[in-house]
């Protein structure tokens, strides 16, 4: 049987500030995956989550279409060929 | 002249080189991006730049050639120990530190922090973490408290002062272990009148001391003018100071602790120069009087705010850079009895540096 990971991909404008290629990552919730995402690329962290661990205010992540419900502990399940985005917030000027 | 300045604004960090008897205005380095701090370490010559970014959090980046190249490195971490406690929001001081890699760091939500590494990695002061009167702290301009001052004796560098708007003046004499609050004297006119001294409560915009006789702190706060003598154990209000008492920057000299410059607003709630016109106040009696000096300033129809770290004076006493909100850049010479626009294009400018 042929599996699919969850890919996730960032927004170009993370890419001003370091490189975050789209990728398959493992696991069953935003959290797990984003973790493995972390691993092979530790500065990600601080740009997508804070020192609490919690998203950030103005970072979005939508599984499929639609927005993460739990942006303090990323349990939003994920499963087999979802895609992940993660977007910046519309804010600023 | 031979040092550069560095200018940090909402939309990049400018590193302007001498150019005949100003600074050239080159392209930024962080190109769109808030810079929050800057920081030259006259230690190995290393440049620090703050971020607040708006979508990704605050960042720190070092240069280790004159802002050619830069390279991301550790920020602060707020502790989480209550519900409702924040992450950091930015950066808002640094300062070089006496032992050898030491740097300081001021933050929004008011924190200090101290690294030993270089600014690798980052340790939360917990001596002033932990007082309890943290919890009385209040956002003055922004919601949060922040702590925007960092004053490190130059002879004896277990001696420091830090300021926060609101939570009053701190002082250690051990390093940063231990604080207690300093401040007796200020002012608070925005408290009930049995709260109006109250150390605590004091929205001190920037603290400056004099390089030479650093027991001498001039304090620029939300209502007043205040000049310390005994490293900020007690302050005393300059009266009436023209055209207002309002103002975030205060400048000190490095030599002569009688003379210090401020940037005075009409208000607080109208944070504009007074009648449109925009001056630098000095004061070189210690603060017994304060002279006006608008030579090259808009005489008439400016709107420049000048923000708590964006009014400097370089390491002679003589030359001053000042920066808006409105994007002006301007250069004083003579103690700043003359100035001279060196740019009005700018973006917002939060902080300037001599390098």
């Amino acid at each position: 049987m042929v599996t699919t990971m969850p890919r996730v991909s960032f927004t170009p404008n993370l890419r001003r500030h370091l490189d975050c290629p789209a990728m398959d990552a493992p696991g069953d919730t935003v959290r797990v995956v984003l973790e493995h995402v972390f691993t092979g690329n530790p500065r990600l962290r601080g740009y997508l989550l804070d020192e609490h661990g919690r998203l950030r205010k103005h970072v979005a992540i939508f599984v499929n279409e639609l927005p993460v419900a739990d942006r303090a502990g990323l349990a939003d399940p994920v499963g087999e060929g979802d895609d992940i985005f993660v977007f910046q917030a519309l804010s600023g000027g | 002249m031979s040092e550069r300045l560095l200018v940090a604004t909402r939309k990049g960090l400018f590193i302007c080189p001498p150019e005949g008897e100003g600074w050239a205005i080159p392209t930024p380095a962080f190109l769109g991006e808030p810079v929050s701090a800057v920081l030259h370490d006259k230690r190995d010559g290393a440049l620090y730049a703050a971020l607040r970014l708006g979508h990704f959090g605050a960042k720190l980046h070092r240069s280790e050639d004159g802002g050619a190249s830069w390279t991301e490195i550790g920020v602060p971490a707020l502790p989480k120990e209550k519900e409702g406690d924040k992450p950091l929001d930015m950066i808002w001081t640094l300062a070089a530190g006496a032992e050898p890699g030491v740097l300081w760091a001021g933050t929004l939500p008011a924190a200090l922090f101290r690294s030993a590494d270089r600014g690798a990695s980052w340790e939360l002061v917990r001596g002033l973490w932990d007082v309890p009167e943290r919890a009385s702290w209040v956002g003055g301009g922004y919601d949060d408290p922040g702590l925007h001052s960092i004053v490190i004796h130059p002879r004896d560098p277990r001696r420091m002062a830090i300021a926060i708007s609101t939570g009053g003046v701190w002082l250690s004499g051990d390093g940063g272990d231990s604080w207690r609050l300093g401040g007796r004297g200020l002012r608070a006119e925005y408290m009930p009148p049995a709260q109006a001294f109250d150390p605590g409560v004091q929205d001190v915009h920037l603290l400056a001391a004099c390089a030479a006789t650093p027991e001498v702190l001039w304090a620029q706060h939300h209502n007043g003018i205040f000049r310390s003598t005994d490293g900020g154990e007690s302050f005393v209000e300059v009266t009436a100071p023209a055209p207002s008492r309002f103002g975030f920057a205060v400048a000190a000299h490095p030599a002569d602790p009688a003379t210090a410059w401020f940037a005075p607003a009409v208000k607080d709630e109208c944070r504009v120069p007074v009648a449109g016109r925009l001056v630098v106040t000095r004061t070189q009696d210690g603060g017994a009087t304060l002279e006006a000096l608008g030579e090259g300033l808009p005489a008439a129809g400016s709107y420049d705010l000048v923000y708590r770290h964006a009014l400097v004076v370089d390491a002679a006493g003589g030359r001053l850079a000042m920066g808006s909100t409105t994007g002006n850049l301007w250069l004083g010479e003579a103690g700043g009895a003359r100035w001279r626009l060196l740019s009005a294009h700018l973006p917002p400018i939060a902080a300037l540096a001599f390098a």
